[in-house]
C-alpha cells in the first residue's frame, strides 16, 4: 500500500468517526444539559441555560424528591414493573413452550391471533376496558393495571420465548420423556435452565417498557398515592413548573437509574430488540 | 383399554390466552359495538344510533386534520429515521471495535421514558424561558418555540419522537447487515465497487426483508402515535397537532363521548389492520425462507 492510500484510509476513518460523534452529541446533549442544569438555581438557568454550574446546588435534588413524591413513586413503579414482568414471564414462557411445536390443535390460529394482537392500537380496547375497570373499582389498582401491561406485551414475549424454545434441541426433551418425565418435569428441569437467557432477555425488555409506559399507566393509575415515579414527575411539571432547577433535578433522578440499568443489561436488551425483528 | 391422557399443553397456554382475550379481544369487540351507540361511559341507557358517529366524524374538520397529521407523521418517520438509522448502521458496520460503545450511546434516548424525554425537550430546548431557544433570544435572534406555532408544532413533536426512535432502527439494521455473507461483499470489493454501490447492490438487497418489515412497523406505529403529542402539546395549539390517537382519547375522557371515541378507535384499527395483514404476510414469508 502506498502512502496516499493510507492517507486516504485515515481520512475516511476520520470522517466516519466525525459523523458518528455528531450523532452521539445529538443524542446526549439534551440529557447532558438536564444534568448540568439540575445543579443550578432557577435564576442561573433562566439567565443562561448553557452556563457551567460553579456552585453545586444539591438541595435541588432534595426538593425534587419531596415534591415529586418519589419515595412513593419509585415503590409504585417497582410494584407495577415487578408484577408485569412476573405475569409475562410465567404466562408467556408457558405459551411459548406450547407454541414451539405442534403440541396442541389450533396452534396456528393462536399464533395468528398473537400476531394480530401485536399490532392492535391501544385505542381499540382502551375505552371499554377503562369503564369496565371503573365499574369494578380497579382504577388506581397497581396489580390490575399490571395485567393490562402484561396483555399489551404478551404477544412480543410469546414470540420471543417461542424462538428460544425452538432453539432447544429436540433430543433433550425426547430423552427426558423416554425416562418417564411428565410435561411439568420437562419444563421445570429440562427446559427452564436452557431457556433462562431468554427469560432474562424478556424480563429486561418488558421491565424497561413497563417502567417507561405512559398511556396505560396515566389513564389507569389515578390518585397521587398510586402514581409511579414518572407520573409523579409529570404532576410536578403542572404544579411546580416554575423552578427549573428542581424540575431538572427530578428529571435527572429518573434518568440516572434507567441509564445505569441499561448499561448493565445492554447486551440482553439489544439481543431482545433484534430477535423480535430480525430472523436468522 | 388405555385411558386417554389429558393434554396438559392446553392448560399451559390458557393463562396467556385468557389475559390477552379478556383485556384486548373482548374490549376490542365491545369498542366495535359501542361505535354504533351514543354511550357516555357512565349512564346505564345506551342507544343504538347506527352510523351517526361515523357520519359526524366525516363532517368534522378536526378529524381530517388528525388524519392529515397522521399521514405527515408517517411520511416523516418513513424517511428521516430510516435514512439516519441506515447511515449510522452502515458506518457502524465498518467499526468493529468501537461499534458497541456508539450503539449504547445512541440507544440512551430510546430507553428513557417518553414522559421524561418530552419534559426534557420542552424545558431544555423548546422553552423560551429556560431552553436553548432562550439562548438564541438573548443573543437577539428572534425565534420562538416551534410548538407554539400552528404550522410547525407537529414537526416539533415529531422531531423529539424521531430523536428518541432512530437508534432503534440502527440496531435492527446493523444486526441485519451483519448477516450479509462476507464473500459477496469481498467479491464486489474486488470488482471495484465503491461504498454506495456496495450498499445499493450488495447490502440493501440482502437486508430487504428486514427493511420492509420495519417499513410496515413504522407505518403501524405512526397511526398509533400518541405519547409525545399528548405530552408535549396535548393536541394543541387549536388542534394543530391533533392525531387520531389523541383525538379519540379526548373524546373518551374530556367530552365523555365514548361512542365517538370508539368510532375513532375503530378507524385507527382499520389502518392498523391493513398494515398488520401485510406485516403478517411478510413475517410468514420470512419464516418460510
Amino acid at each position: 500500500m502506498g502512502v496516499t492510500s493510507k492517507k486516504k484510509q485515515f481520512g475516511i476513518n476520520f470522517i466516519i468517526h466525525l459523523v458518528l460523534i455528531v450523532l452521539v452529541i445529538i443524542c446526549l446533549a439534551p440529557i447532558a444539559l438536564v444534568v448540568i442544569n439540575s445543579f443550578k438555581t432557577n435564576t442561573e438557568i433562566v439567565s443562561n441555560p448553557l452556563s457551567w454550574p460553579f456552585v453545586l446546588h444539591l438541595e435541588n435534588y432534595i426538593q425534587a424528591w419531596k415534591t415529586g413524591n418519589f419515595s412513593v413513586g419509585f415503590i409504585n413503579s417497582v410494584k407495577l414493573t415487578g408484577c408485569t414482568v412476573l405475569i409475562v414471564l410465567v404466562t408467556a414462557s408457558l405459551a411459548g413452550y406450547v407454541l414451539s411445536g405442534k403440541r396442541i390443535k389450533g396452534s396456528g390460529v393462536i399464533l395468528m391471533y398473537f400476531m394480530m394482537a401485536m399490532t392492535v392500537p391501544i385505542q381499540l380496547f382502551l375505552f371499554p376496558l377503562y369503564y369496565a375497570y371503573a365499574k369494578l373499582n380497579l382504577i388506581g389498582n397497581i396489580l390490575a393495571t399490571s395485567f393490562i401491561l402484561a396483555a399489551l406485551y404478551m404477544p412480543l414475549s410469546v414470540f420471543l420465548m417461542r424462538t428460544f424454545f425452538l432453539n432447544v434441541p429436540k433430543e433433550l426433551e425426547e430423552s427426558a420423556r423416554i425416562d418417564g418425565a411428565g410435561t411439568w418435569q420437562v419444563i421445570w428441569h429440562i427446559m427452564r435452565p436452557v431457556v433462562s437467557p431468554g427469560l432474562i432477555t424478556v424480563a429486561i425488555l418488558i421491565g424497561l417498557q413497563s417502567w417507561n409506559e405512559y398511556l396505560i399507566s396515566s389513564t389507569f393509575l389515578q390518585g397521587a398515592k398510586n402514581f409511579t415515579a414518572t407520573l409523579g414527575f409529570l404532576a410536578m411539571n403542572g404544579s411546580y413548573g416554575s423552578d427549573m432547577g428542581v424540575m431538572m433535578a427530578a428529571a435527572s433522578t429518573l434518568i440516572g437509574p434507567i441509564i445505569v440499568f441499561f448499561l448493565c443489561t445492554q447486551r440482553y436488551f439489544v439481543d431482545g430488540m433484534v430477535s423480535g425483528a430480525v430472523k436468522g | 383399554m388405555k385411558k386417554r391422557k389429558i393434554n396438559w399443553n392446553y392448560f399451559l397456554i390458557a393463562p396467556a390466552l385468557l389475559i390477552s382475550v379478556s383485556i384486548i379481544l373482548l374490549p376490542g369487540v365491545m369498542t366495535f359495538a359501542y361505535s354504533f351507540t351514543d354511550w357516555n361511559g357512565l349512564s346505564p341507557n345506551i342507544n343504538f344510533i347506527g352510523l351517526k358517529n361515523f357520519i359526524e366524524l366525516f363532517q368534522d374538520k378536526i378529524f381530517f386534520k388528525a388524519i392529515q397529521n397522521n399521514i405527515i407523521w408517517t411520511l416523516l418517520f418513513l424517511t428521516i429515521p430510516v435514512c439516519i438509522g441506515m447511515l449510522a448502521a452502515m458506518l457502524l458496520l465498518s467499526r468493529k471495535k468501537t461499534r458497541s460503545i456508539y450503539q449504547v450511546a445512541f440507544l440512551i434516548p430510546y430507553v428513557l421514558a417518553p414522559s421524561v424525554n418530552a419534559m426534557l425537550w420542552l424545558n431544555v430546548v423548546f422553552s423560551p424561558v429556560s431552553g436553548v431557544i432562550s439562548v438564541f433570544r438573548n443573543m437577539g435572534i428572534d425565534i420562538s418555540s416551534p410548538l407554539a406555532d400552528m404550522k410547525t408544532a407537529i414537526y416539533g413533536c415529531a422531531a423529539v419522537d424521531i430523536w428518541h426512535y432512530w437508534s432503534y432502527l440502527t440496531v435492527i439494521y446493523l444486526a441485519a447487515l451483519r448477516q450479509v455473507p462476507t464473500d459477496q461483499v469481498e467479491a464486489a470489493r474486488l470488482d471495484g465497487c465503491n461504498g454506495w454501490q456496495l450498499f445499493r447492490y450488495i447490502y440493501l438487497p440482502n437486508i430487504m426483508s428486514t427493511v420492509s418489515l420495519m417499513f410496515v412497523m413504522i407505518t403501524i406505529g405512526s397511526f398509533l402515535a400518541f405519547d409525545y403529542i399528548k405530552l408535549m402539546t396535548g393536541g394543541g395549539p387549536a388542534h394543530a397537532t391533533e392525531v387520531l390517537g389523541t383525538y379519540a382519547y379526548s373524546f373518551a375522557f374530556d367530552s365523555m363521548k365514548v361512542g365517538k371515541a370508539a368510532a375513532v378507535g375503530l378507524f385507527i384499527s382499520f389502518f392498523g389492520l391493513i398494515a398488520s395483514t401485510i406485516y403478517t404476510r411478510l413475517s410468514k414469508n420470512e419464516e418460510m425462507q
